[in-house]
Formats: structure tokens, sequence, C-alpha cells
């Protein structure tokens, strides 16, 4: 298991965003996780990426114990995560924002700065051609030089998810990629997406267009009000009765 | 080849600089331009913090003092040589900075503010009523000038003059490098956003903590020479109303940009010498200034040059662009 | 004994002033986030003006403060029309400066208009009384009893008219409030007219056992933001508790501790609590 979590729980007061969950992700596959609004789940990626202090349980990378971690150093273990609300830097250009994505990677310090050494420009080299390599992947390449407030939201999408990639991650934790951007553009991404699977990645993704995660996903667990209430590949979710539920709002039957 | 290059622009701004002392024949405007510079060096330090990693400090004026005081205490009462003096009052504002960061930088944007501008007063307190060391509101008088480095001694005007200079270039040399540099781009994704910086990597306290060192340092080195400088000092350099004033340096010029510090300083200093009559009213003029400059102008004169000059360029480039596409269509 | 009881009843007496200067400041920054670093200013103001109605034109202390009021809370209507309405969306190092510009200008103003010196106001209510054994002047009486008027006022304007519930409202979510109709501008300009009021008050009210003098706001002010972060920023309550809170530590402070370092106890106070709780007492929710 790349990533386990065990009786994950986080309390907002009185409030249990996220309530006992138990979930498992695979080296190499494409994991979903779905549920209404509200149902914990950017929660639930924020206790992974070290955001919240989980008010119980665990979770484990490898095997290895990170849930105390600071999220800067979950990061350098190699999980990455893109945020619901994209937040780059919109008076600089994409290659700019990318490229201090791959400064993890690297050691110069302020007297490297100051004194202009070699390791420092060593350094630049290579996150600059890490930057160009992940705007490669995601079809950024043209758009390199471009301001961010002048981009479409789907670019910003892309250039945050290379962002995340700059960082060398073996698994990527996108929350809602594909929200606010059309049925084409979203047809692309999923392309991406699956893309970066097939390099390798594992991939964690939250997303409410079902049609995208059904085609997409290998394993979905669904939250509702903070708790797991399904677990499964695609077809065994379509056919679950809680699921139906959560999602009718009422009984199966209606 | 162009020769109005920025290169070619800056070197001619410094040959400038160091040729100020032949051209103005005149002690008082290099009093006033040394000044400037020492205003300036302080200017950058809030810059490289507040402008770069995005934390606004209210307590540079107190880090200013430290430093000034400092100097004075070790010359005037510790007799020791100045320019050991100079080290270590940086050092010890340094270590002060370091310790102040600490607990300030777990604070964030309002609480950051507001903790700094009560750190600032208290260090103005302190200075004011701890009598038995800094002489209170009299002030510590008799400052030494500058030791003498071998032959070359700093007893006139131009001396002093080139002496600061050198320090203010060396202090922009610095920041240059740092925000070209990968850690300067690790203090702008702070600035833009503390979490995703954090989510890809960036351990936020150790840089945030080391950008505010070195703008104490500065603030504490700009201290030290003015001390050096004014031969007097008094607990109102640590004042709010001198905080106030760098602060107004930084924005007039543009915060967050690398010769907003220097422009905005030597602008609004000349300027208020130049309106004497109106010294005690001159925030008549800059308070609203620095209102309709944060509304309009929010990167200061730098920032606004630069959006006026990349218009420009987006410009001719959309016009060559337009040109090209014509050309396609027509072939 | 004696001591002790005189001293709570001077801490009783400025924290009533404090009360109402935090107030002020916690409504706005409730409803807009704004640390609004002109508050002090404000109140500075206020007390030229009412200093200025009983000297210039020998009005009576309650007229002279009621065009304080009026003068002030318009002023501070200008300044959410003028200024901050057009800082909403920016960052929020942009309100900040703006509110220090603002500040700036006004002491100059201040200084320009009115002189750097001192000033007394003589209230016509100086005469010495001995209660219980309590010696003050009628003065301090006064603040403290119309300082407990004024928050009650206050309160029930906020609890029982519907133009205060919009500020309430306001104050929990901005987006709530707007989606149920609410005029954000106006409830806006409101607060800082109702901020700028209290700010008046509090100068009218304390003038006559200070000074009045243009750098009369800066201790208050710093004060003040001690106070709402000690009592949770945009907090009601909490602000009115944190200043009586602040005005005991100074007044027993000053008698027990030393009287030159007693205006730093308000800011060792502010950086133990940041110390140990960075985002204030208080805090709503996590990040
Ligand atoms: N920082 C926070 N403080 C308090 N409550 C929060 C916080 N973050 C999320 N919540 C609450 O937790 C619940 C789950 O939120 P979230 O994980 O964002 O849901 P989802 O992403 O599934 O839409 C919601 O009720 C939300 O209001
Ligand atoms: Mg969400």
């Amino acid at each position: 298991m790349l990533i386990e979590t065990k009786n994950l729980t986080k309390r907002f007061g009185g409030l249990a965003a996220v309530n006992n969950v138990d979930f498992s992700m695979e080296k190499g596959r494409i994991n979903a996780i779905i549920g209404p609004n509200g149902a914990g789940k950017s929660t639930f990626f924020n206790l992974i990426s070290g955001f919240h202090r989980p008010t119980s349980g665990t979770v484990l990378f490898k095997g290895i114990d990170i849930t105390k971690l600071p999220a800067n150093e979950i990061a350098g273990l190699g999980i990455s995560r893109t945020f619901q609300t994209t937040s780059l830097f919109d008076q600089s250009t994409v290659l700019d924002n990318v490229i201090v994505g791959h400064r993890l990677r690297t050691k110069s310090n302020l007297v490297d700065a100051i004194l202009r050494t070699k390791r420092l420009k060593r350094e630049e080299a290579a996150c600059r051609d890490k930057a160009m390599e992940v705007l490669e992947i995601v079809g950024l390449t043209e758009s390199a030089d471009r301001i961010v407030s002048s981009i479409s939201q789907e670019e910003k999408k892309r250039t945050a998810i290379a962002l995340a990639l700059a960082t060398e991650p073996e698994i990527i934790f996108l929350d809602e990629p594909a929200a606010g951007i059309n049925p084409d553009e979203t047809e692309g991404l999923t392309e991406l997406i699956k893309k970066l699977n097939r390099s390798g990645l594992t991939i964690c993704l939250i997303e409410h267009k079902m049609h995208m995660i059904m085609n997409l996903a290998d394993h979905i667990m669904v939250l509702n009000y903070g708790e797991k209430i399904a677990e499964g590949t695609p077809k065994e979710i379509r056919r679950n009765e809680a699921v139906i539920k959560a999602y009718l709002g009422g009984s199966a039957s209606a | 080849m162009k020769i109005l290059t920025k290169r070619n622009g800056i070197i001619a701004l410094i040959i400038f600089a160091f040729s100020f002392p032949f051209i103005a024949q005149n002690d008082y405007y290099l009093h006033m331009l040394t000044l400037s510079f020492i205003w300036a060096i302080a200017v950058y330090g809030i810059n490289l913090l507040s402008g770069y990693t995005g934390y606004l400090s209210l307590a540079h004026a107190g880090f200013f003092a430290i430093g000034a005081y400092s100097l004075g205490l070790l010359t005037v009462k510790a007799g020791m040589n100045f320019w050991l003096a100079l080290v270590c009052a940086c050092l010890i504002t340094c270590a002060l900075g370091f310790l102040i960061g600490l607990i300030a930088l777990r604070t964030k944007e309002h609480f950051f503010a507001i903790y700094t501008l009560c750190v600032g007063y208290i260090i103005y307190l302190v200075i004011d009523k701890w009598e038995g060391l800094t002489e209170g509101v009299r002030g510590l008088i008799g400052i030494p000038a500058p030791g003498n480095i071998g032959p070359i001694t700093f007893d006139t005007a131009a001396s002093q003059y080139y002496l600061v200079l050198i320090f203010l270039l060396a202090v922009i040399l610095i920041v240059y490098r740092i925000i070209r540099s990968l850690t300067g781009r690790t203090y702008m994704a702070i600035r833009n956003s503390e979490d995703l910086a954090q989510t890809i990597g960036i351990s936020t306290m150790k840089n945030k903590l080391t950008a505010f060192v070195l703008s104490t340092f500065f603030a504490g080195l700009a201290g030290a020479l003015y001390a050096s400088f004014i031969r007097f000092i008094g607990p109102d350099i640590g004042s709010t109303a001198i905080m106030f004033d760098l602060l107004m340096y930084l924005l007039v010029g543009g915060i967050g940009t690398l010769s907003g510090p220097l422009v905005g300083t030597l602008l609004l200093v000349i300027l208020s010498q130049n309106l004497q009559f109106l010294q005690e009213y001159r925030m008549l003029i800059f308070g609203p200034l620095l209102t309709v400059i944060i509304i309009f102008y929010p990167r200061g004169i730098a920032g606004a040059f630069f959006d006026w000059q990349r218009k420009r360029k987006d410009n001719t480039l959309s016009g060559v662009r337009g040109e090209l596409h014509i050309k396609a269509e027509e072939g | 004994m004696e001591i002790l009881i005189q001293q709570l009843f001077n801490g009783l007496t400025i924290g009533s002033v404090y009360s109402l200067v935090a107030l002020g400041l916690t409504l706005v920054y409730g409803i807009l986030h704004i640390p609004n670093f002109a508050h002090g200013a404000l109140y500075m103001l206020g007390g030229y003006i009412t200093l200025s109605m009983m000297t210039l034109y020998g009005v009576n202390y309650w007229i002279a403060m009621f065009v304080s009021i009026i003068v002030v809370g318009l002023l501070g209507v200008l300044l959410e029309r003028f200024v901050f309405r057009l800082l909403r969306e920016a960052p929020p190092l942009h309100d900040k400066i703006a509110a220090i510009g603002i500040l700036l200008f006004l002491e100059a103003f201040a200084q320009f208009v009115w002189g750097a010196d001192f000033h007394t106001m003589t209230s016509p209510y100086g005469q010495v009384v001995n209660i219980l054994g309590l010696t003050f002047t009628l003065q301090r009486l006064l603040i403290i009893v119309s300082a407990i008027a004024v928050m009650v006022l206050l309160y029930l304007f906020l609890k029982k008219t519907y133009t205060g519930s919009t500020i309430i409202a306001m104050s929990q979510s901005r987006e709530g409030a707007s989606l149920v109709g609410i005029n954000i501008n106006k409830v806006a300009m409101l607060t800082f007219m109702i901020s700028g009021g209290l700010a008046a008050i509090a100068s009218s009210l304390a003038s006559p056992i200070n000074l009045v003098f243009p750098g009369m706001g800066h201790l208050v002010i710093l004060k003040a933001f001690v106070i709402i972060i000690l009592g949770g920023m945009g907090s009601i309550p909490g602000a009115i508790v944190g200043g009586y809170i602040l005005g005991f530590s100074e007044s027993l402070g000053a008698t027990y501790i030393s009287n030159d370092y007693k205006d730093i106890i308000a800011f060792i106070l502010l950086v133990i609590i940041l110390t140990v709780k960075p985002t204030g007492l208080f805090a709503k929710g996590e990040r």
C-alpha cells in the first residue's frame, strides 16, 4: 500500500468533518473520492497532506507513520497535491510559477544566493529544466512565458498540476481538477490524468463529474457526512444502495 | 549596438553617484544624500520582508534604533573601536531580530502587523525609560565618526558619503542577488500563498525567519551608520513616526521592487528638504499621497513605470503579431 | 486596602474609556476585516472638536460632545466610502497602509489647526466628591456611567433593531448577508459611523482627566488593538471585557509595579498572548 489511513478523524468543534475513515491507495492506481458537498473530501486531503492535524487516527506512507509530519516534509516524501481553488501567483509567468515547485529538491541557501555559487547556478538550471519538462507533460510549453492572469481557467488548472509535478511526487492528490471547465476541456484533462498514471504516478482525485470519475478511476471511495459509506470499483459503486441513497437524498426506490 | 540598455543606465548612475562630491561643491547636498542613503538601507530591509516575503513589519524603526544605540553605547560607554562596534551592533540587532522573529512570525497578516507595531513600541519605551543605560530623553552624545582604515579617514562629508554609498551599493547587490535566486523565489512563493508554499515542500518558518533576520540586519546597519553620521541619537529614532516615514519611502517608491526603496527615499527626502516650510505639516501632503498611492498604484513609482513599459512592449509585440497574421492570410 | 479600592475605581474609569475605543475598532474589524490604524486619530479628533466647541463657541459640554460625535462619525463614513470601499478586493496589506496614511494626515491636520501644544479640557463636573472613603472627581464617575450607558444602548441597537441586526449578520458572513439582500455598502458606512462616534464619545469623556494633544491617540489605539486581540478580533463582548481587564491591570500595575512602565503592561500582555496563541484568544475555527 502506498498510502493507508486508519480510523482517521477530524473534528471542527462539534462537527466531525472526517469520521473514522480507513482507506488504502495502491501504487500505480487511480483512486477517486466522491461525495456530496461538505462531505469532508477536501478535509481528508488536508489530513493526508499534513495541512490539518487529525483529531485521531493515523496516516501511513509506505508503512511509515506520517501523521505528525509538517506539510512541507510530507511534500518532500513525494506526496503532492493541488487545491480546490487554485492559488497561483497571478502577476508572474506560468514558468516562474512552476520553477519554484522544484525548490524542495535543491539545497542552495542564502549564502549561495549572495555569492552566486556554482551550486546555485546548477540548481537554478535544474529547476528551470524541471519546470519546462512538467510544462511539456501538461501541454503548456507554448504558454510558459504568459502571465498567469491572462490564461484560461483550464490552463490555470494545468499549471497547478505542473507545479505539483515539479516536486517529483510518487502520488498526487487532485482536488476537483475539472471544476469550472467545459466538457471538451474536461476530456483533455481526463487524458492528461491517464497519461500521468501510465507514466507510473499514483493518483487520487476528488471530482463531482460522475462521467469523468467512472471512466477514469480504478478504485472509488464515497464519503457522506465525514463517513465512508462505500468503497469499490466504479461498477460496484454504481450499484451500491447506500450511495444511491446519499446522492438522491432519499430512499433508493425514489 | 543599443546604448540605452538597462545595464548601461545603471553603470551611468553609479558613476554619477561616485562623482557627485566633485559636482556638488556643497556639503549640504552631500549631507542630505548621505542621510537618504542611510534611510534607504533600512527601507531595503523592510522591503525584503514586507515586499518580497509578504509580512508587513512595523517594528523596523525599533531595529534601526537598536542598531544605532548598540553602536552608540559600545563606542561611547565601552570605548570600543568603531568598526568592531559596527559589527557588534549588527550582530546584536540580528540576535534580537532572531528572538523576536521566532515568536512574531507565528502570527500572520493583521496579527503580525499589530504584533510588530507593539514590539516596536516596546523597544521605543525601553530606550526612553531605561535611563541608566541609554540616558533616556537626553540622548547619547559624542558618538565618534567612523574610525580610519589604514590611511583612509572618514572625517570629511565626502568620505562619509562614499562610505555610506558603498554600504548602500552592497546592500542593493545583496538584495538583487537574493530576489533573483531560488531563495528569492521561495520568499515570493510564501508571499503569494503560504499554504501553497508549504505543499510544494517549502519550510515556511525557516525561510520567513531568515528573511526577517536579514531585514533586521539591514535596519540595524542603517541605524549604526546613522548614529556615527549624526553623532547624536535620542529615543525618537525608534518611534512610530520614523517607522511610518520608512514605510512611506517604500510605498511611494514601490514595495516589492528593487529600485523602489531608493527612488522613494531619495524623492521624499529631497522633497521634504525643499518643502522646509512644511516640515511639521508635510504629512498633510504625504499622508493622503500614501493612501492614494496604495489605492491606485499599489506598487509605487517603480511598479507604475514597469507596468507602463510592459504595456508599451505588449503593444509593439501585438503589432508585430498582427502583421504576421495578415501575411499568413495573404500567403 | 483603601489604595486597592481607589485603584480598582481608577481601573474602572480607564477601562471604560478603553472599552469604548476598542468597541469601535472591533466593530469595523468584525465587519470589514480592516485593522483601522486610523481609529486613534479619530479618537484624537473627537477630543479636539469637543474642546473647540466648548472654548471657541462656549457651547455646553454635552452639546459639544454631540457635535463631535456627528463630525467624527461622518468622517468615518467618508473614509469608508472613499478609501476602504475602493480597497475591498485588494490584498490585506493595502487596508493597513491606507489607514496609516489617513492617520498621518489627521495628526498633521490637528497640529496644523490646533498646534502641537497640550490643552486641558475643563468639564463642568470637576468637583471632588467623597463617597465611602473614596475620593474622586465627579468626571470619573461620569465616565463610568456614560460608558456603560453607551454600551447598553449599543447592545439594544444591535440586538433589537433591524438595522442593528444587519450589522450582526454581516459580521457573521458577508456573503450570507448579501444573499439575504442586505446592502453591504450601507452597513459598512453605518459601522464606520458608529465606530467614529464611539471614538468621539470616548475621547470627549476622557479628555477632562487627560490632556488634548495631536499624539493623544497613539497609545490608546495600540492598547485598543491589544484589547481586541485579547477579547477576540471582531467580538463585541470581548472588547468590553478586554477593555476592563486592561484598565484594571494598568491601574494596579502602576501602584504595585512601576508607574514608569505601566504603559508597557498592555504590550507585554499582547506578546504573551500571541506567543501562546498566534491566532489570538478565541480565534474563530482553525485554518
Ligand atoms: N478549517 C475549517 N474549520 C471549520 N470547519 C471546517 C474547516 N474546513 C472544513 N470545515 C467543515 O468541514 C466539513 C467538510 O468540508 P470539506 O472537507 O471542505 O467538504 P468537501 O470538500 O467534501 O466539500 C464542512 O462542513 C466544512 O464546513
Ligand atoms: Mg472540497
